[in-house]
């Protein structure tokens, strides 16, 4: 039942506002609201229990192994949250002065100072709000960059066909047209197809390093000196920072650009769908245009750094600083790990990936680049049991619902067909996958035996599967009360 | 190992199925002279109790001040129960609802807060969130460029009397698309803009014009003169509005001469008042809504109610076709992850206080305004600077220095209003003060108290200024 069928004229939850009205004589009649806003009348138990149950109805890290590959869905430390919403934090408001904000800056100054030791740049900016922002800021500031000298002949970005949509859909944001690089066979980017497309119209490459297909791109080298030569910046998405952090760092693999989604590799939580944080990394010839605000030293006073110290910045992205609070958790997170706990992060993150790998190729799965080291993550394909058993990957899918496992990402990147991205992450124990593997072999068999199950699935949720084609085209997008 | 749950017995069975003798084989594909060294910059580990002591510390050095400053983050009453729910782990550690079946909560809270949304705006429909305000202002930019069909040009009117930063954002976020902002100056003495002031703009080619409300300074725009010049000239009209004002002043969807082609178009704004803590500018969220007609111009996420297989309700992502993850290089903007925890957040905030109770909120803080400002006025070097009647914050000069008193005035622990002369040159020795319904009479006094006290020491003190007329 949705909140506004539980509603009744005159009930209100009267501790939570003020208790008598004003009279706002002061404001003209036609600039006011004729009637209150017709939200919700409920009690506050009503209220409690009604987005308490909701709650329950979501699969969740806290509740479920939750594999979903991309997205790095590790354990997201109780004490992050609980830290960065300290009342001090909570109420310092986003304009006040430098000196009642201290102790926040501090946190954010270090911050920096860490991101920039586990990525090998030479700055970092902190205020792109998530993933998608940070590359927006990448793309903004390389071709800020080749407008400064004047090399305005540069209309174009490099794709390659794994990547993420978000990055395509970056580069037509900042203005730039998009050609796509093909993949070869061992899941690497296509060299010979790189060369032939780089020229004086490319203003550089938007790359995933470990890719989007859970393997290292090795001649990572080659792109870089290949790209550079034509004039060209390198742009890495650091989605998948998880798999290399404290092993190799983009600053020098060569990259001049990176953000990183610290809703992945730093912990915070992805909240049903965010907020995140996507700082962003640059190199020495991109410093200047940084997006500010930055949070800058002088003597033993944090200062703002904003357009006035930055004059050539791709400027603001949002009103104040970016996602604070979010900002916060992945500090303290990076603080209880220290120095010697980041490498472990991505050491036992491919370690998880490449046993659960090794179980499932074992147990008859085909695994997408069989040749090839697993990262933090890895593809298995089932066009073969599409082909011979009629049960698709979202088939798989939904069926590992039942189980109590949320899938894996599906149908991403679109390259393997009938895809799983399957992504374990560090912080699941071996007991966890060896449940997820039995539970994978079991839907195999299922597959075999009684396919209507899969393609029927889930059976044990809440709803079973939608009709998404109704959704979109008789759309019902708000509640409307049914006539009396 | 901080958050990794494996035992020196379990790694060497993980690899011996695996058949790597150790760890470090598995990065046998990473180039040897690419390897990291250290990390020696980063600080050594913490426990829980010690960054604890770190995190308890620095907060406590932020202080609390009392905080008469609105400017576009307003501190309000938030119902304990609300981030008690949002931060449940279901909710708190779910990813975005892309399996449907296993997010049904998500989901159905999302359509309830699209439905919450669009009757607080009276527009249509609702997406599920973007960043925050200021970018959301960017994006309903772009969107008009894309909707207006009637305009060729991509030229927005953009007022002066917008935030500031919000137009430095959109300013960074659209520019390298060829749109053209022509900022609008705004009368000096009502403090908005005059609806007579656009007619040097009839009959030109504009895809929108963006309309505060209320702007910056607090100022209610004409917004209904507005709305009907922008469709009359066949420009969309983007409103940016604080959503707890609109529970008390008339909603966006209304906008405009009856009879006419009524109600804005596009509206957005910051989602901060509805549930979300001051926290130092972060996480917010912005909002938007649309007309109908235009929601497949919309970006960000948006929930569907359908049908299962037994015909049973339920929620789902839709018109996905519009997103970076379907369209690609073609979608209506790159967001994938928008500020989902926020809208939960809200959606729990606005179901608790109900509209009669937000309404009541929005009169409280306009009444708590307009009574600082008595005090403060009461004061023969203190004035307000504009004739239009405003909602919650108000504009006001002082004739001292202010750089003299916000000094002394913070060591009070008193933070007085948003100092107005780095954005508006014009605007100098002015001060934007908010008092929402957080604050007492108490506070308002000691505000009126300490400002009336530090005048009285300038002036005596043979400072340069002059009362006012
Ligand atoms: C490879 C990759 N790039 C970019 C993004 C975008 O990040 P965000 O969702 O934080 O905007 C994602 C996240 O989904 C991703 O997996």
């Amino acid at each position: 039942m949705l909140i506004f069928e539980q509603s009744r004229p005159g009930r209100a939850a009267t501790a939570q506002s003020p208790l008598h009205s004003q009279d706002c004589a002061d404001i003209p009649t036609s600039q006011l609201r004729t009637d209150a806003p017709s939200l919700p009348e409920v009690s506050e138990l009503q209220a409690v229990r009604h987005y308490t149950r909701l709650s329950q109805k979501n699969f969740s890290i806290d509740t479920n192994f939750y594999p979903l590959g991309s997205c790095t869905m590790k354990y997201n430390p109780r004490a992050c949250n609980t830290l960065a919403m300290l009342p001090g934090f909570l109420a310092r408001h986003p304009l006040g002065p430098a000196s009642a904000g201290q102790g926040f800056m501090a946190c954010l100054y270090e911050l920096q100072e860490m991101l920039k030791e586990v990525t090998g740049m030479q700055a970092v900016s902190l205020t792109p709000a998530a993933g998608a922002q940070g590359e927006f800021a990448g793309v903004a500031m390389i071709r800020a960059y080749h407008v400064a000298r004047n090399d305005t002949a540069r209309t174009e970005i490099l794709v390659p066909d794994a990547a993420h949509g978000t990055n395509p859909a970056t580069a037509t944001m900042c203005g730039y047209t998009v050609h796509e690089i093909p993949t070869d066979k061992q899941g690497d980017v296509d060299l010979d197809a790189l060369k032939a497309a780089v020229g004086p119209h490319t203003a550089g490459i938007m790359l995933t390093n470990p890719s989007t297909l859970g393997i290292f791109e090795r001649r990572i080298k080659d792109i870089a000196k290949i790209v550079h030569d034509a004039g060209g910046l390198l742009y890495y998405d650091g989605a998948n920072l998880n798999a290399i952090l404290g092993k190799v760092r983009p600053g020098d693999m060569g990259f001049d650009v990176i953000h990183m989604n610290l809703h992945k590799t730093f912990s915070t939580p992805h909240g049903g769908g965010g907020p995140g944080a996507g700082p962003v990394g640059v190199s020495a010839r991109l410093e200047p245009f940084l997006p500010v605000p930055m949070v800058g030293i002088d003597g033993d006073e944090y200062v703002w750094i904003t357009e006035k110290e930055k004059p050539q910045s791709i400027g603001r992205l949002s009103a104040f600083m970016g996602n604070a609070g979010v900002l916060l958790r992945a500090y303290i997170y990076a603080r209880m790990l220290g120095h010697e706990g980041m490498h472990r992060v991505a050491e036992y993150a491919t370690l998880n990936a490449n046993y659960l790998m090794a179980k499932l190729r074992d147990a008859g799965f085909d695994v997408a680049f069989p040749n090839r080291r697993a990262t933090h993550e890895f593809i298995v394909t089932l066009k073969k049991q599409e082909k011979e058993l009629g049960t698709s990957a979202m088939d798989f899918a939904k069926r590992l619902l039942d189980f109590g496992y949320h899938a894996p990402t599906t149908y991403f990147p679109m390259l393997v067909p009938e895809c799983l991205l399957i992504e374990p992450s560090e912080t699941e124990a071996k007991e966890d996958l060896d449940g997820f593997v039995a539970a994978m072999v079991r839907i195999l068999d299922e597959a075999r035996s009684t396919p209507e199950v899969l393609k029927e699935a889930p059976h044990t949720q809440p709803v079973r599967r939608l009709d998404d084609v109704r959704a979109a085209r008789e759309l019902d997008l708000t509640w409307k009360a049914p006539a009396a | 190992m901080p958050f990794i749950p494996h035992t020196e017995h379990y790694v060497r069975e993980m690899l011996a199925a695996i058949g790597a003798k150790d760890v470090d084989a598995l990065f046998d594909e990473l180039p040897a002279e690419l390897r990291a060294r250290g990390l020696q910059a980063i600080p050594a580990a913490l426990i829980e109790q010690d960054i604890a002591r770190v995190m308890h510390e620095r907060a406590a050095r932020d202080g609390q001040p009392l905080c008469f400053i609105g400017a576009g983050a307003y501190e309000h009453h938030i119902p304990a129960a609300v981030w008690e729910i949002a931060t449940r782990g279901e909710f708190y550690t779910a990813y975005t609802p892309y399996q449907a079946e296993a997010s049904q909560g998500t989901l159905q809270l999302l359509y309830e807060y699209q439905t919450m949304m669009a009757r607080l705006m009276a527009m249509d429909v609702s997406n599920a969130s973007l960043y925050d305000g200021a970018s959301g202002l960017a994006e309903a930019v772009l969107m008009a460029v894309r909707a207006n069909r009637n305009a060729k040009s991509k030229r927005i009117l953009m007022p002066s009397t917008v935030h500031p930063l919000y137009r430095k954002v959109v300013r960074s976020i659209v520019s390298n698309q060829g749109i053209e902002l022509v900022e609008l100056p705004y009368c000096t003495a009502c403090g908005n803009l005059v609806p007579a002031s656009l007619e040097r703009y009839n009959g030109e080619d504009i895809a929108a014009l963006v309309i505060p409300q209320p702007n910056f300074f607090g100022v209610l725009e004409e917004v209904d003169a507005l709305t009907d010049w922008a469709h009359a000239n066949k420009a969309l009209v983007i409103g940016v509005v604080n959503p707890v004002a609109m529970a008390l002043l008339k909603p966006p969807g209304q906008w405009g001469s009856p009879g006419g082609a009524q109600g804005a178009d596009i509206v957005c704004g910051e989602g901060q008042p509805l549930g979300a803590p001051l926290s130092s500018g972060g996480p917010y969220f912005g909002f938007m809504c649309c007309r109908k007609d235009y929601v497949r111009q919309m970006p960000g996420r948006i929930v569907g109610r359908t049908v299962d297989r037994d015909g049973r309700t339920g929620y789902t992502l839709t018109l996905q076709a519009r997103e970076q993850h379907i369209r690609r290089s073609k979608a209506t903007s790159n967001i994938c992850t928008n500020q989902g925890l926020l809208v939960t957040a809200a959606t729990i905030h606005m179901a608790i206080v109900g509209g009669t109770g937000l309404q009541k909120v929005a009169q409280a803080c306009h009444a708590n305004t307009r009574s600082l400002v008595a005090k403060l006025i009461a004061n023969q070097y203190v004035e307000p600077v504009f004739t239009g009647a405003y909602f919650h914050e108000c504009v006001l000069r002082l004739r001292v220095p202010l750089k003299n008193l916000l000094r002394p005035l913070a060591a009070h622990n008193l933070l007085p209003g948003y100092a107005l002369e780095q954005d508006y040159p014009e605007l100098g020795d002015c001060l934007l003060v908010c008092a929402t319904e957080t604050k007492t009479e108490a506070d308002l006094n000691l505000f009126a108290d300490h400002l009336h006290k530090l005048i009285e020491r300038q002036t005596t003190a043979g400072c340069p200024v002059k009362p006012k007329m």
